[in-house]
């Protein structure tokens, strides 16, 4: 690294990417992947995202891993961040919810609430 | 022609059946009939009512009531709340995901868990990904070593983290600004950064959270401090038990390497700082700082006299900055937002957020970061959702094998290195472990002396001798052979051990029974005098026994390991308490839950 424009540039290009503001284009899918996530199963929940997103061809949707979100006895934890709205919080995820929640939720723009942490608190 | 009151529309279409939705007909009927509401209440299969993955879906009116995933549980309380009493069944109401109701919190960050944490040490954790650099960047990553090289001078940077007040996070906090300073302020051309990774406490996970969720923060932490005291290399010493850590680690560290954020002229300025990682091999002394610059070399990992510190004789012989994962973790927001806006957060001597590892009797087990200065009901109730199954605390353990337990009384404590200390606990390194009514105070204070037992390096007399004496008269008193005397000498002993251990794992040892103690005198007692545990948790002081009530069913004596019970049919069984193995299988056996525990 040369300069602290270069980082800056960096910077810049890589926010249009992981910006988690309500206004921002497009979805950002992340899912948890520290000890506890993958131990209570995210990598299938992961995969199975990835899956379903590329099976319908999703347009301007990331899905990537995280760190711990810090709820651990709730993994897998998939958060979901989209153009206008809050975010929202999945837990207790699996294969079949995932594909559920990309169908409803991505697609047709219908939160799965039943999946959501305070659903689940409940 | 009958008058019916109300009509309950049972779904007959396939999805519904499929999920035995003509059998949660049939219940109606018959719990109707039950109730003597079959001339009132009428009901009726129908067709498919499409919400089919809603169902089985069942449908009261004249109130127009849409249940749906009814099951078959729920037909009794539908029958008896609603159509007796008149009282809907809210729980089981359809709730439409369109019309989003807004009493449920579909975003983590509504939650009790979340509201009352402040999250700075982990603001990328569950945020970014941390196998790509560039979201570390996007968040602001690098600006503050940007910052550090081109804008301040190192005296400057150990300023600014004086100023902060930022203490060590590992458990000694220690200021850290100081540390630098002293390191800083020492002679030498060839200077070290350390960072111990090693995390040792048992129910700690922070360091791990950390390196696993953001590894970046910590290898930008540790250039700055690099630059700070003029050191070239870096080692991070981190446990083998964290694969994941390690992996990511080293992922973060080529990548930064790629970059050009480590190795030469960073920024352009001339500095040059590299990063190496080394394993642990799994012993909870390499914790400590002594012991882990011995491993970093090579030797066996036991530690040293203090002085020299690391600051003036570390690694190899030469000055060396060692640090807690957390305490660089704060490290680089500090160097961007400045002191004051560190000092905004904690208390006076305790500045700054904590990040701690829930776990134990706690509903909401996880990784909380707090503000210091939040209190301990606050953390225990509050974010931590308080005791599971409605059982009552009883006690909070800080600081792991080094620390003490907290009792009730001193809930209302307002969390920070001081206050924990004066409570003969200490912050430690952020394990916080809760404890209620069922768990034996004598039991825990021997769970954490096994453990450090069995980690002492076995240098110095008073750790190697002394905690296993220790540790022998606590299982002497939890197997029943135990005297008052004991409770005295044990006392003695630990105090004499804190006096005389060379490290900090024989000088803290002893807290956990000292803590105990103090605090549950009665529960030692009770297992010396009474030979009972108020916990019922000591195996050696508890009895199987069937009491009366029994039918003679043979459940239990069908169950038992080791043939202990004897019984004819319809007679009452009896355990013979010379075989008993206090295993407990029998109890959940007995269908009169006449079987006890005493």
């Amino acid at each position: 690294m040369k300069s602290l424009a270069e980082l800056a540039k960096i910077r810049e290009e890589a926010l249009k990417r992981v910006d988690l503001r309500t206004d921002r284009k497009g979805t950002r899918i992340v899912v948890g992947m520290a000890t506890c996530g993958i131990t209570a199963g995210a990598r299938p929940v992961l995969t199975a995202l990835l899956e379903e997103a590329q099976k319908r061809g999703l347009k301007e949707v990331e899905i990537s891993q995280t760190g711990c979100i810090g709820v651990c006895r709730l993994e897998p934890i998939v958060e979901v961040y989209s153009e206008g709205n809050e975010k929202v919080t999945y837990v207790e995820m699996d294969e079949e919810k995932a594909k559920r929640v990309i169908a409803e939720h991505i697609v047709n723009g219908n939160v799965v609430t039943e999946y959501t942490i305070g659903a689940v608190e409940k | 022609m009958d008058f019916y009151r109300a009509h309950v529309l049972v779904c007959g279409g396939t999805g519904c059946t499929s999920s035995g939705s003509l059998t949660i007909e049939e219940m109606f009927t018959t719990a109707l009939a039950e109730k003597g509401l079959d001339k009132e209440v009428k009901v009726v299969k129908t067709g498919c009512f499409g919400l089919c993955e809603a169902g089985p879906i069942c449908i009261v009116y004249p109130e127009g009531s849409f249940y749906s995933r009814v099951e078959f549980k729920d037909v009794e309380r539908i029958v008896d709340e609603h159509l007796l009493k008149g009282r809907i069944v809210k729980d089981l109401l359809y709730v439409d995901p369109a019309n989003q109701v807004t009493d449920i919190q579909t975003s983590i960050s509504d939650v009790n868990f979340y509201k009352k944490q402040k999250r700075v040490v982990l603001r990328n954790c569950g945020v970014i990904n941390p196998e790509v650099i560039e979201e570390y960047i996007a968040f602001d990553g690098y600006k503050a070593l940007g910052k550090a090289l081109t804008e301040m001078t190192p005296d400057q940077v150990i300023d600014t983290i004086k100023a902060s007040g930022l203490r060590g996070r590992g458990g000694g906090g220690f200021p850290t600004g100081l540390k630098w300073e002293f390191t800083s302020k020492s002679e030498g051309d060839i200077k070290y950064v350390a960072c111990n990774a090693d995390e040792g406490d048992p129910g700690a996970f922070m360091d791990r959270s950390v390196l696993e969720g953001d590894p970046h923060a910590v290898i930008e932490a540790m250039a700055i401090a690099a630059y700070a005291i003029g050191a070239k290399r870096g080692y991070v010493y981190i446990r083998a038990e964290y694969p994941i850590a390690v992996k990511r680690l080293g992922i973060a560290i080529a990548q930064a390497k790629e970059m050009g954020l480590l190795g030469e002229d960073i920024f352009g300025t001339g500095f040059e700082f590299d990063l190496e990682i080394r394993l642990g091999a799994g012993a909870f002394v390499c914790g400590e700082e002594t012991a882990l610059i011995a491993s970093i070399e090579g030797e066996r990992g036991m530690p040293r006299p203090k002085p020299p510190f690391p600051a003036q004789k570390g690694i190899f012989g030469k000055p060396t900055i060692i640090n807690n994962v957390e305490t660089y973790a704060s490290i680089p927001q500090i160097i961007e937002k400045g002191a004051e806006w560190f000092t905004s957060m904690g208390t006076e001597r305790s500045p700054g957020t904590k990040v701690f590892a829930l776990g134990g009797k706690i509903n909401n087990t996880g990784l909380v970061e707090i503000p210091m200065g939040t209190t301990l009901r606050e953390v225990i109730y509050d974010i931590g959702g308080g005791i599971p199954s409605g059982k009552a605390f009883k006690a909070v353990q800080t600081g792991g094998p080094s620390g003490g337990c907290i009792t009730a009384d001193h809930l209302d404590t307002k969390i920070d290195f001081d206050t924990l200390t004066a409570l003969g606990s200490m912050m430690g390194s952020g394990g916080m472990i809760v404890v209620d009514e069922d768990n034996c105070m004598v039991d825990f204070a021997r769970f954490f002396l096994d453990f450090t037992v069995d980690e002492s390096c076995g240098k110095c007399v008073p750790c190697r001798e002394g905690t296993k004496r220790m540790l022998e008269m606590l299982e002497k008193i939890t197997s029943g052979s135990g005297t008052l005397k004991d409770l005295d000498d044990l006392e003695e002993l630990a105090y004499a051990i804190k006096d005389s251990a060379l490290c900090g794992l024989g000088q803290t040892a002893p807290n956990p029974v000292l803590s105990t103690l103090k605090y549950f005198r009665d529960e030692y007692e009770a297992h010396v005098v009474d030979k009972k545990c108020p916990a019922k948790m000591c195996q050696d002081l508890l009895q199987v026994v069937i009491g009366e009530g029994c039918i003679g069913c043979t459940a239990c004596k069908r169950v038992c390991p080791v043939d202990a019970i004897t019984g004819e049919v319809k007679g009452q069984h009896v355990i013979d308490q010379t075989k008993c193995i206090k295993c407990g299988a029998c109890i959940p056996k007995c269908p009169k839950k006449v079987i006890v525990k005493q």
